[in-house]
């Protein structure tokens, strides 16, 4: 405090600099202080409703009960309440009747799409494109078949294919007229008739069929037997990047052999399968969600 | 600093007289303007009835249906035979346009006639001020009644004019809604409680809105809330017509003497009456020239007009005139002033765009979306197939079964659209659908395709959309 004042008769709080620059005591503005004060009734009557002033490691519950889990719940509840409609019209139509249903059917692509992103596509790629050594969901090549009957099959209990690695079995030059041969067939020729002779004596129309297709035994409406082995005779190849090498490398290597360090993975995992999450036996996948993602993959491009 | 004590006092004089003009009125008191039969009186009241439409157009009724809703929860804008959807809503932008340069054009050639004629302020201004007159009488009463202490009768005037105010603005505000909603239904829901909260919190603002803004802010919302006030302000040029007061005749002003006669009078014809002033709606001096506060709504002239005539003197000392015209100035025709024509032509851009646009509005709208993940995909015969999403938008107020089909490279086959497509009124229906091309007739990466889609209306007519996307095949 200044022991004279220089401007006296004034409400300045005697705090002065520079001579003359000096701190008021001005009250601020009524309209100012009523909001002051009751923002800070606000405070009081909020933190009295509302969880707020922390108690060890918990927090005073506030008279409303309100939870932010509480909040999230109802928010699912209210998603969840949409959605049942749809559920239970998935759950109870088969997989025909749902494609036949244009409404039903977009929800449930809308709904499988998660699902697909969440399960499939870090194998399959988002928009089931496949990736090297995983196959293309959006063609109409399938190697244990496209209806939605073996889809949900392989949903469910997963695939695995196997071949023999031939490295050792056939000659080499044998190996490379097979692979020729293959290459020949997949760019759209008929396959020359001495690889078909060598096909046939070295037993791979065992596995990949008599018409080399990778169909054991057509059952009609498109239902098929198969091993799982690729089709030989189109234009798709199961492991990239496709071509003479790529067909050696499978011959010779084989597919899933065990004590063959170059053999080719192709494994799929069983989404219907029964894992232990905290001593609760819970399955990946539903039946439902594997309904909806066997439409979901047989709609994408190539289902049969 | 050298001071000279005389010029000083000069300069400061000259503020104090200039001060003397400068009154600006800041609502103090309360404009009560009186009010004189005449010309521009006439033509103000047939200017204002324009707004009889926003009263009464809800309920015109057009094909069994309002014939202007603007229904948005539907979101669709019906215009008598029209619909318009949000797609379609650049006309929008294009009608603000539009209306933006007529209101530039109009201030450029005559001042502000919205604000003096249109304008919903000074119009409900006006009838508020129209029903205060009828109840409490002329201005002199009425500033008599402000002053007198509260009685029985006073408070029966006073308590029927803010009823009849509140009245015109829950009016106002109901109408305004009638707009969004079925009109005749609104009523009805609306006191039976059934109305949504929107339609309850917009009369509220509109009645409060109205009761405050034109009962008692008055010319205060054109001088110091109106932004389009200042804006059309800095319009006005020396060509433009406004009602002027004309300086050289009128001045200098002097009140009649008595018994003095007509032609002996040396001054200007201007007699200081201050009748101009009397009848201001705003309460500005005409006679300091044009100022913010002028909504050029043309009663002064009337007023001026009438003196005049009792005076024996010409008419017109105040009228429409520019300031070229008071200057002796040529004035040039309103056909030979370029402004004139820029205007007319960007208004004459945005009315055509209009027009065209209501002309084709398209009854079904496509949009293709080609899929992305995978780009493409080869078949086990070795064509390539590409995904595509088509949203067909159905304009049309009943249901549309529509047929795709697609054009381009040879041996091209369409997949997934063998059924027709059922598309529900009024909204986007989305259609997956597969194109395959042999490898043969792909030569490079992209090739164009065309998307068609049509519909037999129950009428017969057929409506049709088309799109261009891209068919996508491997690098070669």
């Amino acid at each position: 405090m200044a022991e004279n004042n220089p401007f006296p008769g004034e409400n300045n709080t005697g705090h002065i600099w520079d001579d003359n620059l000096r701190e008021l005591a001005n009250p601020p503005p009524r309209w100012w202080m009523l909001g002051f004060w009751a923002s800070i009734l606000f405070v009081i009557v909020y933190t009295i409703l509302y969880p707020s002033w922390p108690v060890g490691q918990q927090a005073t519950p506030g008279l409303l009960g309100w939870t932010q889990i509480q909040e999230y719940e109802q928010g699912v509840a209210q998603v969840d309440a949409k959605r049942g409609p749809f559920e239970e019209q998935i759950s109870q139509m088969t997989a025909e009747e749902i494609i036949a249903d244009p409404g039903l059917l977009q929800y449930t692509l809308a709904s499988a799409k998660v699902l697909f992103g969440d399960y499939c596509s870090a194998c399959h790629g988002s928009g089931g494109q496949g990736n090297p050594g995983y196959p293309v969901l959006a063609d109409d090549d399938w190697l244990f078949g496209g209806s939605i009957a073996k889809l949900t099959e392989t949903i469910t209990n997963g695939r695995k294919g196997a071949m023999t690695a031939h490295a050792t079995i056939l000659s080499q030059e044998e190996i490379d007229a097979l692979a020729h041969w293959v290459v020949e067939m997949t760019e759209g020729g008929a396959g020359s008739a001495e690889g078909w002779e060598l096909y046939t004596a070295k037993g791979c129309n065992a596995c990949h069929g008599e018409k080399a297709n990778g169909v054991l035994v057509e059952l009609g409406d498109g239902e098929i037997v198969s091993v799982g082995a690729a089709n030989l005779t189109d234009s798709i190849w199961r492991f990239e990047p496709g071509g003479f090498e790529s067909a050696r490398h499978t011959i010779m290597y084989g597919v899933n052999q065990p004590g063959v360090p170059e053999t080719r993975d192709a494994v799929m995992p069983a989404f219907g399968s029964v894992a232990k999450v905290d001593d609760v036996e819970v399955r990946k996948l539903d039946d439902q969600d594997i309904k909806k993602l066997a439409i979901y993959v047989n709609q994408l491009g190539g289902g049969g | 600093m050298s001071t000279n004590p005389l010029a000083t006092q000069t300069a400061v004089d000259d503020l104090y007289a200039e001060a003397e003009h400068w009154h600006v009125n800041t609502g103090g008191e309360t404009i009560h303007a009186k009010r004189l039969a005449g010309r521009w009186r006439t033509i103000k009241w047939a200017a204002a009835s324009v707004w009889l439409i926003y009263f009464l157009g809800p309920y015109v009724r057009w094909d069994g249906r309002q014939a202007v809703l603007f229904d948005i929860p539907n979101r669709q804008y019906h215009i008598f035979g029209a619909t318009v959807l949000p797609q379609d809503f650049w006309m929008l932008s294009l009608l603000l346009l539009f209306f933006a340069i007529l209101l530039a054009v109009a201030t450029a050639l005559v001042g502000r006639v919205w604000c003096g004629y249109f304008c919903f302020q000074t119009v409900w201004t006006d009838i508020y001020t129209w029903i205060e007159e009828k109840l409490e009488g002329s201005p002199p009463q009425r500033r008599k009644l402000d002053k007198a202490p509260m009685s029985l009768s006073k408070f029966r005037i006073k308590a029927t004019k803010h009823a009849l105010w509140l009245l015109i603005g829950f009016i106002t505000g109901i109408s305004f809604v009638a707009w969004f909603t079925d009109a005749p239904a609104l009523w009805v829901n609306f006191f039976a409680g059934e109305s949504g909260p929107v339609a309850y919190m917009t009369v509220a603002l509109f009645t409060v809105g109205t009761y405050g803004l034109a009962g008692f802010m008055r010319e205060q919302t054109c001088f110091w809330l109106c932004p389009y006030a200042r804006i059309q302000g800095v319009m006005l040029d020396k060509t433009t017509i406004v009602p002027t007061y004309d300086v050289a005749r009128g001045e200098p002003r002097g009140r009649v003497k008595r018994g003095e006669a007509g032609d002996a009078r040396t001054g200007g014809d201007c007699v200081d009456c201050n009748q101009c002033v009397a009848v201001c709606p705003t309460g500005v001096d005409i006679r300091n020239g044009q100022q913010e506060g002028c909504i050029t709504c043309a009663l002064c002239i009337d007023a001026c007009d009438q003196v005049m005539d009792k005076v024996g003197r010409p008419r017109g000392l105040i009228r429409y005139a520019s300031l070229d015209e008071l200057e002796g100035l040529p004035t040039k025709a309103l056909l030979l002033r370029p402004r004139v024509w820029v205007y007319a032509a960007i208004m004459g851009v945005a009315l055509a765009g209009i027009l065209y646009g209501f002309s084709t509005l398209a009854a079904i709208d496509l949009k293709v979306l080609h899929e992305r993940a995978p780009l493409y995909v080869r078949l086990s015969d070795g064509s390539i197939q590409n995904k595509y999403t088509l949203k067909i938008l159905n304009k049309m107020p009943e249901e549309l079964s529509v047929r795709i089909s697609v054009t381009g490279p040879d041996g091209l086959t369409l997949v997934g659209a063998e059924e027709p497509i059922v598309a529900p009124p009024g909204g986007v229906t989305p259609a997956i659908v597969f194109v395959k091309v042999p490898k043969r007739s792909l030569d490079g990466e992209q090739h164009p395709v065309q998307f068609h889609v049509e519909a037999a209306r129950p009428s017969g007519a057929v409506v049709e959309a088309d799109r261009e996307s891209v068919f996508i095949g491997p690098r070669r």
